[in-house]
């Protein structure tokens, strides 16, 4: 699968109540959730992204609080994958759990705002259009999780063992 | 090579023979929880996996304790759909208002977390039961209804990082201290995807309320949980669970575990720590902060809104006033707390000092409700996270502390060691 969208670029840490603020978490609708993402640190998000584009961000994103409502919502604005140095540990099973694609990345630096990007999913190969650089992602999921990415979530899978 | 804890006790939930760090396993778990902001979608999830019946009902628990007492028409349809799946499931272990208090706080005081039980929440603070010698750890909502639907949860097993607490704490610093002082060291990414096992003599002689602060704020510094082998301190508190027996004979890890890191401090001469804006990790000893005046203080959370944190505010607060035009909220985590402090004579004393004294609830730690604050105010704290906008406006400013310190700052109005207005 190649995902092909414009980035949006983000620094070190940001945490589940910057993708969404508690306030917004008495609703399971991920548009509804999508036009607040990024709200507290980035008020004008949702209106920027195109469908498709991708976050490109440092390390320890998704850090903070356990709301599955934070990938929910960064696919409710419209986000197609996010790339970053490294990812908070509940955040990256949610990712795999609801099927949003996420690549760990150490060159995430030569990566700027705005840049153009062509994500080839099976290989994990990254390639910046705007650049012309190539960059390899360090994210090697075993079978399993692989499974559960290809059936778009978890509950697909276990509904494809179970029935 | 021998085992973690945290390993021996994912081990024990599969079929597998061993396992090591980086291993990818799915195990069965003992509980799973999940809240009135979690568990909705989770229950949602569930359905739309055509699942019709929880696998046991006796091993799911949901509390309405973020946005409960209902802070709006949303949350208490939010609320209802944790009755209704509850009652229609027949689990027993939903706690409706009255008996509801924050998940942390209540699930222990319930006798439902177990040394060497493998527990997963739908909320990160789940770590929290890691002080009771069990490997618990937050998930999302996705996760929660598999386990609704067939009591297992992949894991990855991570590695352990283990840290070494020597020497004595000084007069007001406690577990809440030594938790922010490593967050401040390690960084929010220092444990990054590891198990903390927390241990040394401090620890030891660390009294449980102590211990749950900082096994709680684990995720803070990125970890999966953070374990404490369980000791005479451990089984004292759970001697009151009829019929306890630990499924695993040794809760203790073996002398030649791995661990990927060991951190040994001598915390002799630790002040109180203060986690300033907008990190937990941005942590500075009490007396480093100059004159940041604070317009709310608040006492509570599945940190520091136990019975022991109460006590402490309560001592500093006797007698005295706080100042004029500050908000001193107080939040017993639980409505045995709650009552233990009326009893106590505790509830009164904050009513005095001019303080509120509050139903448990999450509220205010997560920008809920009891206390949100608008543009350019400043909180003093004993939660867990002050990010931006996390208790309001994106303009706001969260410092977190332990609960003397922060009792002590609602009485001058700024972040103050406790000895300023107390002796010891």
């Amino acid at each position: 699968m190649i995902i092909k969208g414009k980035v949006h670029k983000f620094g070190d840490s940001i945490n589940t109540d910057d993708i969404i603020a508690a306030k917004y978490l008495v609703t399971t609708d991920e548009q509804e959730l999508g036009k607040h993402c990024m709200e507290n640190i980035a008020p004008d998000l949702s209106s920027r992204v195109n469908k498709g584009d991708i976050i490109v961000a440092g390390k320890n994103f998704g850090c903070g609080s356990s709301r599955e409502h934070a990938p929910r919502a960064l696919k409710g604005c419209g986000i197609s994958a996010v790339i970053a140095k490294s990812f908070a540990v509940i955040f990256f099973r949610n990712a795999i759990n609801i099927g949003l694609p996420f690549l760990e990345l150490e060159e995430v630096d030569k990566i700027q705002d705005g840049d153009l990007l062509e994500i080839d999913l099976a290989s994990g190969i990254i390639k910046n259009v705007t650049k012309n650089q190539t960059y390899k992602t360090l994210s090697q999921f075993p079978e399993f999780l692989q499974e559960i990415i290809k059936q778009k979530g978890l509950m697909n899978y276990i509904k494809s063992r179970y029935v | 090579m021998g085992y973690t804890i945290s390993e021996k006790i994912l081990l024990a939930h599969t079929d597998k023979k061993a396992i090591k760090p980086g291993d990818f396993i799915e195990a069965k778990i003992d509980l799973a929880l999940g809240n009135d902001i979690t568990a909705p979608l989770a229950i949602q999830e569930f359905k739309r996996g055509g699942a019709k019946l929880v696998f046991d009902k006796n091993k799911i628990v949901l509390v309405p304790d973020h946005f409960a007492p209902a802070k709006d028409l949303n949350s208490a349809n939010q609320c209802k759909i944790l009755a209704d799946f509850a009652k229609e499931q027949g689990i027993k272990n939903y706690f409706e208002v009255g008996c509801m208090g924050i998940e942390h706080a209540l699930l222990p005081e319930m006798g439902l977390i177990l040394p060497g039980d493998l527990i997963i929440g739908a909320d990160s603070h789940t770590c929290t039961y890691g002080t009771l010698g069990c490997y618990a750890t937050g998930v999302g909502s996705t996760d929660l209804a598999r386990a609704f639907i067939d009591g297992k949860c992949w894991f990855k097993v991570p590695a352990t990082i283990k840290f070494i607490y020597k020497g004595r704490l000084n007069k007001w610093v406690g577990g809440k201290d030594l938790i922010l002082f490593t967050i401040g060291t390690i960084g929010v990414d220092g444990a990054l995807d590891k198990v903390m096992e927390f241990s040394g003599p401090v620890i030891r002689n660390l009294d449980i309320d102590d211990r749950f602060a900082m096994s709680n704020m684990a995720i803070e510094a990125g970890g999966v949980t953070g374990i404490i082998e369980p000791d005479r301190i451990t089984f004292g508190y759970i001697k009151e669970i009829p019929n306890y027996k630990s499924k695993l004979k040794n809760l203790e890890s073996d002398k030649d575990a791995y661990y990927e890191k060991i951190y040994e401090w001598d915390v002799t001469d630790l002040e109180p720590q203060v986690a300033c804006p907008h990190l937990p990790s941005n942590v500075k000893a009490v007396s480093k902060l100059k004159d940041i005046r604070i317009d709310q203080v608040v006492i509570g959370s599945c940190t520091n809104g136990r019975i022991s944190d109460l006590r402490i505010a309560a001592k500093i607060l006797k007698g005295k006033k706080i100042k004029s035009g500050l908000r001193l909220i107080i939040i017993p985590a639980t409505q045995q707390i709650y009552l233990q402090a009326v009893k106590e004579g505790l509830a009164e004393i904050f009513v005095k000092a001019g303080g509120v004294f509050s139903t448990p609830t999450c509220g205010p730690c997560l920008g809920g409700h009891m206390g949100i604050l608008t543009e350019g105010e400043v909180c003093l704290a004993t939660t867990n996270r002050n990010f931006i906008g996390r208790m309001g406006s994106p303009k706001s400013f969260v410092y977190l502390a332990n609960p003397a310190v922060a009792a002590a700052s609602a009485i001058k109005g700024k972040i103050i060691h406790p000895q300023q207005v107390i002796r010891a």
